[in-house]
């Protein structure tokens, strides 16, 4: 699982690996604000990013998408687990090396945030209304000192144009524009750095439907540039299906299967990701529908089920779901599933 | 159609390029009370703290022997009936049989007239520039006449240049103290709503304690304990100080709870996920989005500060003379002596409406402007 080659034909290390991430929110209640519980948002997520290449992370509303991805970037402080990133910020001379994010003092981390950025899913929230398109871009590399009169207005006028603005837009506010063009202003300030890997939550969901695929080709046209490497949130598996190298598909606060694209879609080997699947609408009109309907309600985090979280909805569910949490286990190469019954069971993809 | 449209589209761009503040300022100057109140404030803050000397026709300790004289009105027919230049009568001292008292009345034999610019006690302009014209005044000796718009006091003092000169202390205690509220309230909001737990703890028991504590006896405690030795200029920057103190809660309050929503808003996150240090997500992030609410609620409890400082010196617990404040004038003013027998002393009290009403209408129309529920916020 070292290297191998991605979908775009590019060689990659592995860059981040994340393994037993858990962040479990504390459930407040009452006058002293005792806890009484947790909101079990992320539960055990373990999966890998390869640099160069898109790892699609699928899954289902309030599943802990987003947690996880904050968890990663330290704006949540995990609860558990451990986020391998490879990163140059931290040695004098560059070379690049792992280190563990959440054993880093916050200024060390504040370092290593040069390499990781983050897209927001809402375009209007994650802009400050009081600060011009210019302000706005130009804030990481302020933050990090590294802003030059002239030479950084220059890198910022590049970048605009490279999202597809225009340097005429510098002075204004992000109310004026439209939601693509929003987003395309918090992809410019994403880039602004240089990263190596950029957490995209949901970056197309609130964008109207024709704008979508611009704005997915334009990521892919930047990875490809600027060779970047992406976690891509995303709540269904057809948005992610032409951008990933890799999915990762989660259920309520675990990933219960990873695996490259095209073996996830063909080879599913988890009843959720399957199930998921027949979700996808198909291309062909006469085709027959076949969507698996899944019963109950996606399970709470507060109040897990037993067993396999799944087990409740799962069509192929055993007594021994209901008893023992499955391990999250690399069954073939590269392609990693929990469930007790992975090896067995034949289900269908697409 | 759509071809002919197309070049409209970039002047109305352009006319859209406007930051926050500047689409507030075009709201606001529609607001027609609100900007009479601005416009009003300036005129107040500039005759009554800038310019009061060159407006004032005598030094504010320039005593004579008029004690409680009545207004002399200015006249500009004389006792024949015949028009003339405006002019005042001299003053006779007389003893009232009704009242048992010793007034003053005019005296139809001496005229003097009244002119502009004249040269009267020196000052300094703005504390810098030595003068002495004043913008009224007689031309007499000050000995023999003098010009007394609202009457004197028991000093003899005019007393529109007391009202004059103690607007200064009085309007600049509301501003200096509310600005000192504002940065105090301000930078304790925004802590403890960024931060929470036990420094939000701390702040909230503590601003309500404050505001739990009756403020007259915390006030008489607080001024009890200004050394009497102190000069008047620190007892006054103590009260200062003090309003200050006893104000800023309310202020962090609004500040926290706007901070708290503010944080939870993605612009603020990602600062941080580019690792912009707490200070900076808190000053320049999550700040400026609660400024427009600060600049109303400060606007509209300025009043309130400047109040205070009236009755607690009227109560004798601020200022106390030598300064000349409002609530120093005042205190001379409401005695049922002063009200009997010399009740142009409540001169003092218009100016003081005056104040509160302006800010009042100003605060309304910052409101209504900054109103983040009438457009973006
Ligand atoms: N700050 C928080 N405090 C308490 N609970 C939280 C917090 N943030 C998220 N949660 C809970 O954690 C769970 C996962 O939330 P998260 O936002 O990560 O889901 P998501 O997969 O991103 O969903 P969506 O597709 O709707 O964005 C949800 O049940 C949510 O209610
Ligand atoms: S472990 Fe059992 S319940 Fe869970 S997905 Fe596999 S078969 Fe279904
Ligand atoms: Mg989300």
């Amino acid at each position: 699982m070292s290297s191998t080659t991605t979908k775009n034909g590019r060689i990659g290390d592995i860059l981040l690996e994340v393994k037993g991430l858990k962040k479990y929110f504390p459930i407040q209640r009452g006058l002293l604000r005792r806890t009484v519980g947790y909101v079990k948002a992320v539960d055990d997520v373990s999966l890998y990013v390869r640099s160069g290449e898109t790892l699609g992370l699928v899954g289902e509303s309030g599943c802990g998408k987003t947690t996880a991805s904050r968890c990663i970037i330290r704006l949540y402080e995990p609860t558990a687990g451990q986020v391998f990133f490879k990163t140059r910020a931290l040695s004098p001379d560059g070379t690049p090396k792992m280190v563990n994010l959440l054993e880093l003092s916050r200024e060390e981390m504040n370092r290593v945030r040069q390499e990781i950025a983050m897209i927001f899913q809402d375009p209007i929230n994650s802009l400050n209304p009081r600060m011009t398109v210019a302000d706005i871009i130009a804030e990481p590399m302020v933050i990090h000192g590294k802003y030059v009169k002239g030479e950084s207005e220059e890198r910022i006028i590049e970048l605009l144009r490279r999202v597809g603005l225009r340097p005429d837009h510098l002075r204004r506010y992000p109310h004026e524009f439209s939601g693509g063009q929003r987003q395309r202003i918090g992809i410019a300030r994403a880039l602004a750095l240089n990263p190596s890997l950029v957490l995209c939550d949901e970056p197309v969901s609130a964008l109207d439907v024709s704008i979508q695929a611009q704005t997915l080709n334009l990521l892919q046209d930047l990875q490809e540039e600027f060779k970047l490497s992406y976690i891509f949130v995303a709540h269904d598996l057809s948005v992610v299906q032409h951008i990933s190298d890799r999915v990762a598909v989660m259920y309520v606060g675990k990933v219960v299967e990873m695996a490259g694209a095209e073996e996830l879609y063909n080879n599913p080997m988890h009843p959720y990701t399957e199930a998921l699947l027949s979700a996808v609408p198909k291309p062909d009109p006469l085709y027959k529908s076949d969507r698996i309907i899944m019963q109950g309600d996606v399970a709470d985090p507060s109040n897990p089920p037993s067993g396999c979280y799944f087990h409740p909805r799962c069509q192929y569910a055993v007594d021994l779901c209901k008893q023992k949490a499955p391990e999250f286990r690399e069954v073939k190469p590269d392609h990693w599933v929990a469930c007790h019954r992975a090896e067995e069971l034949k289900l269908r993809g697409i | 159609m759509a071809v002919a449209a197309a070049p409209a589209v970039p002047a109305k761009r352009k006319e859209l390029s406007q930051s926050y503040w500047s689409l507030v300022w075009y709201r606001f100057k529609k607001n027609k009370l609100g900007v009479f109140g601005g416009i009003l404030l300036i005129v107040l803050y500039v005759s009554f703290a800038l310019i009061p000397e060159f407006l004032a026709p005598y030094a504010l300790e320039n005593r004579s022997q008029f004690v409680e004289a009545p207004p002399t009105p200015i006249r500009f027919v004389d006792e024949q009936g015949r028009f003339q230049a405006p002019f005042v009568y001299g003053l006779e001292r007389r003893v009232d049989m009704v009242k048992r008292l010793r007034t003053w009345v005019p005296d139809t034999d001496r005229k003097y007239p009244v002119r502009l610019f004249v040269q009267g006690d020196e000052y300094l302009l703005l504390g810098l520039i030595p003068m002495n014209i004043h913008l009224f005044g007689i031309d007499a000796d000050p000995r023999e006449a003098r010009i007394f718009l609202l009457g004197a006091d028991a000093l003899g003092r005019d007393y529109l240049t007391r009202i004059l000169y103690g607007g200064r202390l009085s309007l600049l205690i509301g501003l200096i103290g509310q600005f000192l509220t504002i940065v105090l309230g301000m930078t304790l909001g925004v802590i403890s709503g960024y931060y929470g737990g036990p420094v939000d703890m701390f702040v909230q028991r503590f601003t309500e304690f404050l505001a739990a504590f009756p403020n007259i006896p915390l006030f008489m405690a607080l001024s009890a304990a200004i050394p009497n030795y102190w000069s008047p200029i620190a007892v006054y920057f103590m009260l200062t100080i003090i309003l200050a103190f006893l104000g800023w809660g309310g202020l962090a309050r609004q500040v926290r709870g706007l901070v708290l929503s503010l944080r939870e808003r993605e612009y603020a996150l990602a600062a941080k996920s580019f690792g912009a240090s707490d200070r900076r997500i808190m000053f320049r992030h999550l700040l400026p989005g609660t400024t427009s609410h600060v600049i109303v609620i400060a606007t509209l409890s300025i009043p309130g500060m400047i109040l205070a400082e009236t009755a607690l010196s009227w109560l004798g617990l601020g200022l106390r003379p030598p300064l000349t404040s409002w609530g120093t004038l005042l205190q001379d003013a409401a005695t049922i002596r002063a009200i009997r027998f010399t009740p142009w002393l409540l001169w003092v009290v218009p100016p003081i409406l005056l104040t509160i009403f302006a800010y009042n209408m100003l605060g309304d129309g910052l409101r209504d402007a900054m109103d983040p529920y009438s457009g973006r916020g």
